[in-house]
């Protein structure tokens, strides 16, 4: 089961996501963030440190809200305190190229 | 402590977790390390994603075999099903270099499992087809 949390800051929204996001559970995470682009709002932190697994659905869900993100240069989507695992996950799928990850959710929340 | 088990199981995407759960461990009995283990179960979970997706066109449409195996050099898992076979060579690889919008495309579950582990071997015989990965032990650092 995934359990996902948002909040709406001042400069972006930030939303935590905890547990394991595979085929089961991907468009569950998309669903979520997918919501908050449809409210107009496309600067998005997302805190994976409680990502426990994350496979290529839920890359692929990561990749689709990054590109609705970024397209006319109205947002982005960054991702905060990948665990070790999952940051040689987005390493191995050439992600890092894509994606900017933050250390700490404060980082990536004040690079707005 | 028996040297190989199998799991015969629903290809329903709910069941993944069971599926990880049995990989898991038998990663754990092959003294796979975290990272190594980590590899299988990702590998593991994309080969049976897309066994569900492609091979059978959905969910509930037909079972997935499961066999893993301890080995002097690691952990082989097996996994079979018994939908539509296709050919790994025309999946194409992404383009890690392609700009962000010809990003998302398929091919990215196929691209980690053969990152991920150390040998993936297709085989199509009429009615089954199978996939054998094996994880190899590493000495601890």
């Amino acid at each position: 089961m995934l359990e996902i949390t948002g909040q709406e800051l001042r400069r972006c929204d930030l939303v935590k996501v905890r547990g394991r996001v595979d085929s089961d559970t991907a468009p569950e995470l998309g669903r979520a963030l997918h919501d908050i682009i449809k409210a107009g709002r496309f600067k998005i932190v997302l805190n994976v440190s409680g990502v426990s697994f994350m496979s290529s659905a839920g890359l692929r869900q990561l990749i689709d809200i990054l590109k609705t993100c970024k397209r006319w240069n109205r947002g982005n989507l960054l991702l905060a305190e990948a665990s070790p695992k999952l940051y040689e996950v987005l390493e191995l799928a050439g992600l890092l190229s894509i994606f900017s990850v933050y250390k700490t959710e404060a980082e990536a929340v004040g690079s707005f | 402590m028996t040297a190989d088990a199998s799991l015969k199981i629903a290809g329903l995407y709910q069941n993944l977790v069971k599926i990880t759960d049995f990989v898991t461990k038998w990663a754990r009995t092959a003294r796979l390390n975290d990272r190594a283990m980590y590899a299988v179960q990702m590998s593991v979970d994309e080969a049976c994603s897309n066994i569900i997706e492609h091979a059978y066109g959905g969910e509930g449409k037909g079972d997935i075999h499961l066999r893993c195996e301890l080995l002097d050099a690691g952990l082989r898992v097996t996994i079979v099903d018994f939908g539509r076979p296709f050919n790994p060579q025309l999946v194409e690889a992404p383009n890690l270099r392609a700009p962000l919008e010809e990003w998302g495309a398929g091919g990215l579950g196929l691209f980690l499992m053969r990152q991920l582990m150390d040998e993936v071997s297709f085989s199509f015989k009429p009615g089954r087809n199978e996939l054998v990965m094996l994880k190899k032990r590493t000495p601890p650092a």
